[in-house]
């Protein structure tokens, strides 16, 4: 995909690329999983003035891409992010961000504020016990006033304790709807939990009759909320598999030029058959990954049902192969590989969590049937 | 491909328009099962045979081909885009592999431009079949070992020697014959590419009989064939130049991204609605696991297809060497065996047991899977492409050969 960048997209990457060298190389990742916080509040901040959070933003709200494809943009970061092993809100914040887009004459300020990078604002979908689907939420939206009474429990709240907005979707009496909450609002309770990555952090979140008002209520019509969260859920599973695919391609790079290195029996690594197959293989596998990844970003703007396959194609397939991969770089080195002083584990960590959150390979392959079905029927 | 694109080309949105209502037209809705290589009759050759006919009247074959020799001299995006309109309809895929998209295509680089006069255009009109022969009994990988021989007698040459698993000879016009004119050099510097009429004195065909009951398989024996001079394909002991032509096509081709076929090339299993019925009518479609495996084959096929675009354009832009088509051959075997597999899965015992084998679903699942790695060995086995692939696309070094520099008569062979 790379010849296929323009100029400004290779500017934006190459950017990118290189903050991320500078401000987050993987020494500073340990020590950020050290202490503790997932990530640096300044440091995203400045993410967002060199363009993070802007693709899909509207030019004149302070947004804008690079490209026009705005998904296209957006999966170039996260591909270095996955490449960097970095830290911070992409993921979950564009998956908000898809939304208040949608509604952006009613919530100007607050886009405002996550496109600076002021505010972190947490996608809250999944709950305990439940996979990806749409339909598969238990908290109550009870009506009171113009607003609603929330109670339910959500997991998997992606930065969800560094957050001050969450968006919640829930159960109202005619079907699900989605609300903004404030993460300090009476009746929230944020536990952080742990999380196999060193420093993408996933949070607990318990509502008990929070009470939120008109202004705070993003969707409330079946319909609309429906299409808004399957649009958030595949923004957050394009980015992830264009993330997992950066983070095994730099894994990949490592274990080849430690097959140039690494000598035994007076020859290189990278002169025995069985592990050059072995290469051959995740080298086919990877530009797969990429063409896939690539396609799903770029499918964004067309035929709905397409998007929805060509990111379903994306998840299923990268997340069912590349932690597999992974395992084998592990094996290539040898002994090293299954240490914590290795930085192989950072990336194995990084996949393993693409794979599962977001919709497992399995919970994509579903939906790639039902798709199936309804171009069938 | 030859072709400059110049800019009275014909759109491909108006191409594509003018091509579907060309084949609601003239063509014929496709039969339910056009997988593999089984079933092919004398009827079904003459069928595909009729279809490229068919094409070529209508206008509508070799794309891709240059005008000159019978083609349109179009673009790849019209090939693909009449590919994605030809799909529903019945076409003569048994020319694609090899005549289409690997004989023809070598001819048009490396052949004479009489060569090209003569047998591109009868290609185009579905009036000649050819086929490929390269693998001998002693080894197919090691393809440049080859032991059939040709002698210059005078003005021409006298082969003897013998071939195999050339898919489709018999019902075939030529064969593209690498034979060995020098001994004395080492194995890749004595060979010589040669046009055979299948139907020539001296030539004796054989069919194989294949796992799954076909026989597309034929031995070819060379007893003393007199080739004329004009028979050479490119250059005396120069072969090797034009194989890898050769080669560079039938990879292409394999993995299913040529751009010289007509209609879309079926055999890696690129549909999934056969899985589908299966599972509907072995009354599955519900099962959640099976569900997992529908969507599992579809996203393979779709990633199968990116990633043919995503090398062909790497390739052409220069980011990927050539060699980088053995991706694409690569992952078209695994996508072959994942649909292979999943046949049998969803299958269940009606894949082994039943009241009719050929049934199009349930027997056939059966039966394809017993020929599962006939498409890692076809177009040059996996094994070789991950060579390939290691050596040319990473940098690795080469394996180790024993025969490397010596020449051919001091080679030591095998059975
Ligand atoms: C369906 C089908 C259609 C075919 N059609 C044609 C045709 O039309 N014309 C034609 O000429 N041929 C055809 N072939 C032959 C095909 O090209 C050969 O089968 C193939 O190249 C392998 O050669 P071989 O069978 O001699 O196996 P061998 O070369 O004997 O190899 C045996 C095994 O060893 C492995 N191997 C060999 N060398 C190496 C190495 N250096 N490193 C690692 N592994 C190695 C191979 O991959 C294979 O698994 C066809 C084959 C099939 C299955």
């Amino acid at each position: 995909m790379d010849f296929e960048l323009s100029a400004d997209q290779r500017l934006f990457r190459s950017t990118t690329r290189e903050f991320l060298a500078r401000s987050v190389p993987l020494d500073v990742v340990r020590g950020l999983a050290a202490s503790g916080v997932g990530f640096d509040r300044q440091w995203w901040r400045r993410g967002a003035e060199l363009g993070w959070t802007a693709p899909l933003v509207p030019e004149r709200l302070g947004g804008g891409s690079v490209s026009d494809v705005p998904m296209a943009d957006l999966a170039l970061v996260a591909r270095e992010f996955g490449r960097a092993c970095a830290p911070g809100p992409l993921v979950t914040t564009s998956a908000v961000l898809t939304s208040l887009v949608r509604e952006e004459n009613r919530f100007g300020d607050l886009l405002a504020a996550v496109r600076s990078g002021e505010t972190i604002a947490a996608w809250s979908h999944y709950e305990p016990g439940h996979g990806l689907g749409t339909a598969a939420v238990d908290t109550v939206a009870v009506p009171e006033g113009t607003g609603f009474r929330i109670s339910g429990v959500k997991d998997r709240v992606e930065c969800g304790d560094q957050a001050q907005v969450l968006l919640v979707s829930a159960r109202g009496p005619h079907g699900p709807v989605q609300v903004l909450i404030a993460a300090d609002a009476p009746g929230v309770t944020v536990t952080p939990t742990w999380t196999l990555d060193l420093v993408r952090r996933t949070a607990k979140v318990s509502f008990v009759d929070v009470v939120v008002g008109e202004d705070a209520v993003v969707q409330r019509y079946p319909g609309e909320t429906t299409a808004a969260l399957e649009a958030q859920i595949q923004v957050a599973a394009a980015l992830t598999a264009a993330e997992s695919t950066g983070a095994a391609e730099y894994a990949f790079e490592l274990t080849v030029r430690w097959m140039f290195d690494r000598y035994t029996f007076g020859r290189q690594l990278a002169s025995y058959q069985a592990l050059k197959h072995r290469a051959a293989e995740h080298k086919t596998s990877l530009e797969a990954c990429r063409a896939t990844a690539w396609a799903a970003a770029n499918a964004f703007q067309g035929d709905p049902i397409r998007t929805a396959e060509a990111v379903s194609v994306a998840k299923s397939y990268v997340g069912a192969v590349v932690p597999g991969l992974l395992q084998d770089c592990v094996q290539i080195h040898g002994g090293i590989g299954v240490t914590w002083e290795h930085d192989l584990h950072l990336y194995l960590r990084r996949v393993t969590l693409g794979r599962a959150l977001y919709g497992t390979p399995e919970e994509h392959r579903r939906r790639l049937t039902d798709l199936l079905d309804r171009k069938v029927a | 491909m030859t072709e400059p694109i110049t800019a009275d080309l014909e759109p491909v949105d108006e191409f594509r328009v003018r091509a579907r209502r060309w084949l609601s037209d003239n063509l014929t809705p496709a039969p339910p099962d056009q997988h593999g290589e089984t079933g092919k009759s004398e009827a079904s050759w003459q069928r595909a045979k009729q279809l490229q006919r068919l094409l070529y009247d209508g206008g509508f074959a070799g794309i891709c081909y240059p005008k000159e020799y019978g083609g349109l001299g179009l673009t790849p995006e019209h090939q693909r885009v009449f590919s994605e309109e030809s799909r529903a309809y019945e076409m003569p895929l048994a020319l694609n592999i090899p005549t289409l998209t690997i004989c023809a295509p070598t001819i048009l680089d490396m052949g004479s431009e009489e060569q090209k006069r003569t047998h591109l255009p009868a290609v185009l009109r579905g009036e000649e079949l050819l086929v490929q022969f390269l693998s001998e009994p002693r080894g197919g990988s090691d393809l440049a070992g080859l032991t059939t021989r040709a002698e210059r007698r005078g003005d021409s040459w006298i082969l003897n020697g013998a071939k195999i698993w050339s898919s489709g000879a018999y019902a075939a016009d030529y064969g593209l014959c690498l034979a060995r004119t020098d001994w004395t050099v080492p194995k890749h510097a004595g060979l010589t590419m040669f046009l055979v009429p299948v139907h020539a004195p001296g030539v004796t065909v054989t069919r194989i009989t294949q796992v799954d009951g076909s026989r597309e398989f034929c031995q070819e024996f060379f007893d003393d064939v007199v080739l004329p001079a004009d028979a050479v394909l490119g250059e005396v002991d120069g072969g090797w130049e034009t194989t890898n032509r050769q080669l560079f096509h039938e990879r292409t081709a394999v993995g299913g991204a040529s751009p010289y076929a007509s209609g879309v090339q079926t055999h890696s299993g690129r549909d999934v609605s056969g899985l589908v019925e299966l599972a509907r009518r072995t009354g599955q479609l519900d099962d959640l696991r099976v569900r997992e495996d529908l969507g599992e084959a579809r996203a393979l096929n779709m990633v199968h297809d990116q990633l043919i675009g995503h090398i062909t354009r790497g390739v052409g832009a220069g980011a990927f060497v050539p060699a980088a088509g053995s991706m694409v051959r690569l992952f078209s075997a695994r996508n072959a065996w994942l649909q292979a597999d999943m046949a049998v899965r969803i299958a269940g015992a009606a894949a082994v047991t039943g009241a009719d084998a050929d049934d199009a679903g349930s027997g056939q699942a059966g039966q394809d899977y017993l020929l599962r790695q006939a498409w890692s060995l076809a177009g040059g086995s996996t094994e070789m492409a991950r060579n390939i692939i290691s050596e040319r696309v990473l940098g690795m070094p080469r394996e180790a050969a024993a025969d490397r520099g010596l020449p051919f008569d001091q080679v030591e062979h095998g059975r």
